[in-house]
């Protein structure tokens, strides 16, 4: 057993850091530090900075574009990203139909979509979740028939992240409706041009624009923009989905929130002398971060695991991660709120014009911690992570 | 960056997990408890010939030169099947202050008779009002000619009714809660002035109140340094805390085990009750909980290596807190799953829950460690 990174890793991580700091824009790094939301423009901006350099798809294979960095070097490149902070590559792209494409799609589907993913020439939205169906995922009802040389698509899919940037969907379609649930579903792509796509966006709590409704009016689509086989898309989205384990902890946005924290517990009062003085709040923030290093170690366990036996077979820590993970994150939200107290309140109708200064370092705050409840409900809630716990590692 | 154990590391784990398998299970362990001291004196000769009584020592002292790992192994695989026997007390501080504080003489004299197990230590060091701060002593030490004179009250010393040897912190100069002015002493049990109430603990050890009055001690009873010896009882406590976080380990994954095999089995409305989704999610978060504190447990051992000894204090606080939150959770929840037959001194859950819930408050229970590690500026 052994803590330390080698020489060459912590090397690997200085010229990380090296290249986010030359390279990061400023402005960037700003709002994000700030929780503030990012323009289409900002985050496609560095995500091809990043593909310049040959990071843009790190761990997909060399032959598409990947890096053939360990397991080590992936974690501390995305700890390190994270905790910048710098935007993560776009995770429908790059994490999710990226891999579906190369490991099921035909050559001319690789050919077509993944240097396009890889530069962020097409921006993807995920098409899975429906109104009736969110954690029961297969009963899904969007339909595609087969007419001819093309797919009609019918239905509606919800909660479509950044949709309204979107390029490109995947999408999950019921293309046997005689088969039982999961039997029926092709993953099928299309662009979000065609005629018959409608985005409705979804404003959330936070009163920002992340997610929409996407409606599917009998949308014309080639046949051959179906991935792998017809009905054998649940066995892909569960791929997809099982792909990335440990990014899902998010250790270095709770470290980077964490640094955020104490910088504004440093500078606010309470009972006249810095918050971060006080004994209760600094004794409850400790908490969170000896929870944090827990996860921390839990994630390193599930890497070096990883590194050393390949990805076959997950380590059962693994569904650790995202159930603490969301937890911790949204205490480091609510830590936010406890720092700044009263001034929490004031809701920014400016955004980030400049024009009112005293709201800058304040008004993301309340939004942020709204924000945030989101996380121990997307990419399967925290309950469907405890159902999976008990059945695949306890056995109930 | 490696979390697996190394080829002889396995080995030995499945060595004592082997002896333990054979010569401890529940039924067992109730016989042992019944013999003179509480503990077996057949085990702790088995634990001694495959030589685990001599693993933290170095070669040159008889032992074999393992480090905090190998203590990890030993003290989880002792966790699991809820060890009686004083290899806290003997090997790892007794042995611990020896190692890191100890003369050539003072190692010759008492590590022999650890490695073969014929001689056990107990340390002697919580006093009526000091609670978790090692260096609130009481205790005197005063000079007597080349030697010294001890006076004062110790209270719950583990193994304090059956060691050979023990091991006393008492101050020698300064006021009751300076840092400076603290001796650590090896003492006789049997020394004249010596008074002893030996008890059960609430988890099946024993313990002992201890009085030391006018007792007499050579020159060659201080280990280190008789004025300063508070960095080195950090030290050896820190180890100490490292090793029970292992042991937590090992209890909290036996009985998240055991509960989880219990509502497999357990009928209840035609069913079986862990089919129930409130007690799946339930034995879920004990499965997080376990395995925090695993990750944990893991950190404080090589944490034992940190350079920075103020960092490598902050990660074993750290680690304690977060093994006093799991073990409670874990614990608690065991019995609550078990139900009414976890109340039970029959069923093996609750004597789980008993070793745990003790092993919190032993050196520094889970507030006491989060203060420390907020008062250092935290962790990250």
């Amino acid at each position: 057993m052994d803590l330390a990174f080698t020489k060459e890793e912590v090397a690997f991580r200085e010229e990380v850091r090296a290249f986010f700091k030359d390279n990061v824009p400023p402005d960037t790094r700003r709002k994000m530090q700030e929780g503030r939301h990012l323009s289409k423009d900002e985050m496609v901006t560095w995500w091809r900075i990043l593909n310049k350099k040959g990071w843009g798809v790190s761990h997909w294979p060399k032959e598409y574009g990947g890096t053939g960095w360990t397991s080590v070097q992936h974690y501390i490149f995305n700890e390190e990203l994270q905790a910048y902070p710098a935007p993560q590559p776009l995770a429908f792209g790059v994490s999710m139909v990226g891999p579906v494409i190369y490991t099921f799609g035909n050559e001319a589907q690789k050919k077509q979509y993944l240097p396009r993913i890889a530069n962020v020439d097409d921006w993807w939205c995920q098409g899975f979740s429906e109104p009736g169906s969110g954690s029961d995922l297969a009963s899904l009802r969007t339909k595609a028939e087969r007419k001819g040389d093309k797919w009609i698509i019918n239905g509606q899919k919800t909660w479509t992240t950044l949709a309204q940037h979107a390029d490109m969907i995947f999408c999950l379609c019921r293309t046997d409706p005689s088969a039982k649930k999961q039997m029926g579903i092709s993953f099928i792509v299309f662009s979000m041009k065609s005629k018959g796509v409608t985005v409705r966006p979804i404003q959330t709590i936070d009163g920002g624009h992340e997610v929409n409704e996407v409606f599917f009016d009998n949308v014309e689509v080639p046949i051959e923009n179906l991935i792998g086989e017809e009905n054998k898309g649940w066995d892909y989205a569960k791929f997809l989905l099982g792909n990335e384990r440990t990014g899902i902890a998010r250790v270095g946005v709770s470290k980077e929130r964490l640094r955020r924290i104490k910088e504004l517990a440093s500078k606010v009062e309470s009972g006249g002398r810095p918050v971060i003085q006080d004994p209760t709040f600094r004794e409850k923030l400790s908490a969170c971060e000896i929870e944090l290093k827990a996860l921390e170690l839990t994630q390193l366990r599930v890497v070096a695991d990883e590194g050393k036996h390949g990805k076959g077979k997950p380590n059962p820590a693994s569904s650790v991660l995202k159930i603490k993970g969301s937890e911790i994150q949204q205490t480091t939200t609510e830590l936010l709120m406890e720092v700044i107290g009263p001034f929490a309140a004031p809701y920014d109708v400016h955004g980030d014009d400049g024009s009112n200064e005293a709201m800058d370092w304040t008004a993301q705050i309340a939004p942020s911690y709204f924000n945030n409840r989101k996380v121990s409900i997307y990419g399967g809630s925290n309950e469907i992570q405890r159902n999976i716990i008990a059945k695949a590692v306890l056995g109930l | 960056m490696d979390f697996d154990l190394s080829e002889e590391q396995r080995l030995l784990k499945e060595s004592i997990d082997g002896l333990l398998t054979d010569s401890y299970d529940f039924e067992q362990r109730k016989k042992y408890m019944q013999e003179k001291g509480g503990w077996s004196k057949a085990v702790w000769s088995k634990l001694a010939e495959q030589g685990l009584l001599g693993l933290p020592f170095t070669e040159a002292d008889g032992g074999f030169g393992a480090g905090g790992v190998e203590t990890m192994i030993v003290m989880e695989a002792l966790g699991k099947a809820l060890v009686l026997e004083p290899y806290l007390a003997t090997v790892v501080i007794g042995g611990g202050f020896l190692r890191h504080g100890g003369s050539a003489e003072q190692k010759a004299a008492h590590i022999p008779g650890i490695i073969d197990g014929s001689k056990t230590l107990a340390f002697a060091q919580l006093e009526k009002n000091s609670r978790y701060d090692l260096f609130d002593v009481t205790t005197t030490a005063k000079k007597k000619g080349a030697g010294w004179v001890i006076d004062g009250e110790k209270f719950v010393v583990l193994n304090g009714e059956n060691a050979d040897t023990l091991i006393v912190t008492a101050r020698t100069k300064g006021e009751r809660r300076d840092r400076n002015g603290i001796g650590v002493f090896l003492v006789p049990a049997n020394a004249k002035g010596i008074s002893k109430k030996g008890y059960p603990t609430q988890d099946g050890l024993h313990a002992a109140d201890i009085s030391f009055t006018s007792v007499e001690v050579g020159s060659d009873a201080a280990i280190g340094n008789p004025e300063d010896a508070l960095p080195l009882i950090e030290r050896v406590v820190d180890e100490a805390r490292v090793a029970l976080c292992a042991e937590a380990v090992g209890a909290m994954d036996e009985s998240l085990k055991e509960t989880v095999e219990y509502i497999k089995t357990r009928k209840q409305f035609g069913v079986a009750i862990g089919s129930f989704q409130s007690l799946q999610h339930r034995a879920s978060d004990m499965f997080v909980a376990a395995e925090q504190a695993r990750s944990m447990s893991m950190f404080a051992t090589m944490a034992g290596d940190f350079e920075d000894a103020k960092e490598r204090a902050s990660a074993i606080a750290a680690a304690k807190v977060q093994i006093g939150k799991s073990l409670k959770f874990v614990g608690q929840q065991s019995i609550q799953l078990h139900g009414g037959i976890g109340m039970t001194m029959e069923a093996k859950i609750g004597h789980y829950f008993k070793r745990l819930t003790m092993i919190e408050n032993t050196f520094g229970d889970t507030e006491y460690h989060l203060r420390r590690v907020a008062d250092a500026g935290g962790l990250i």
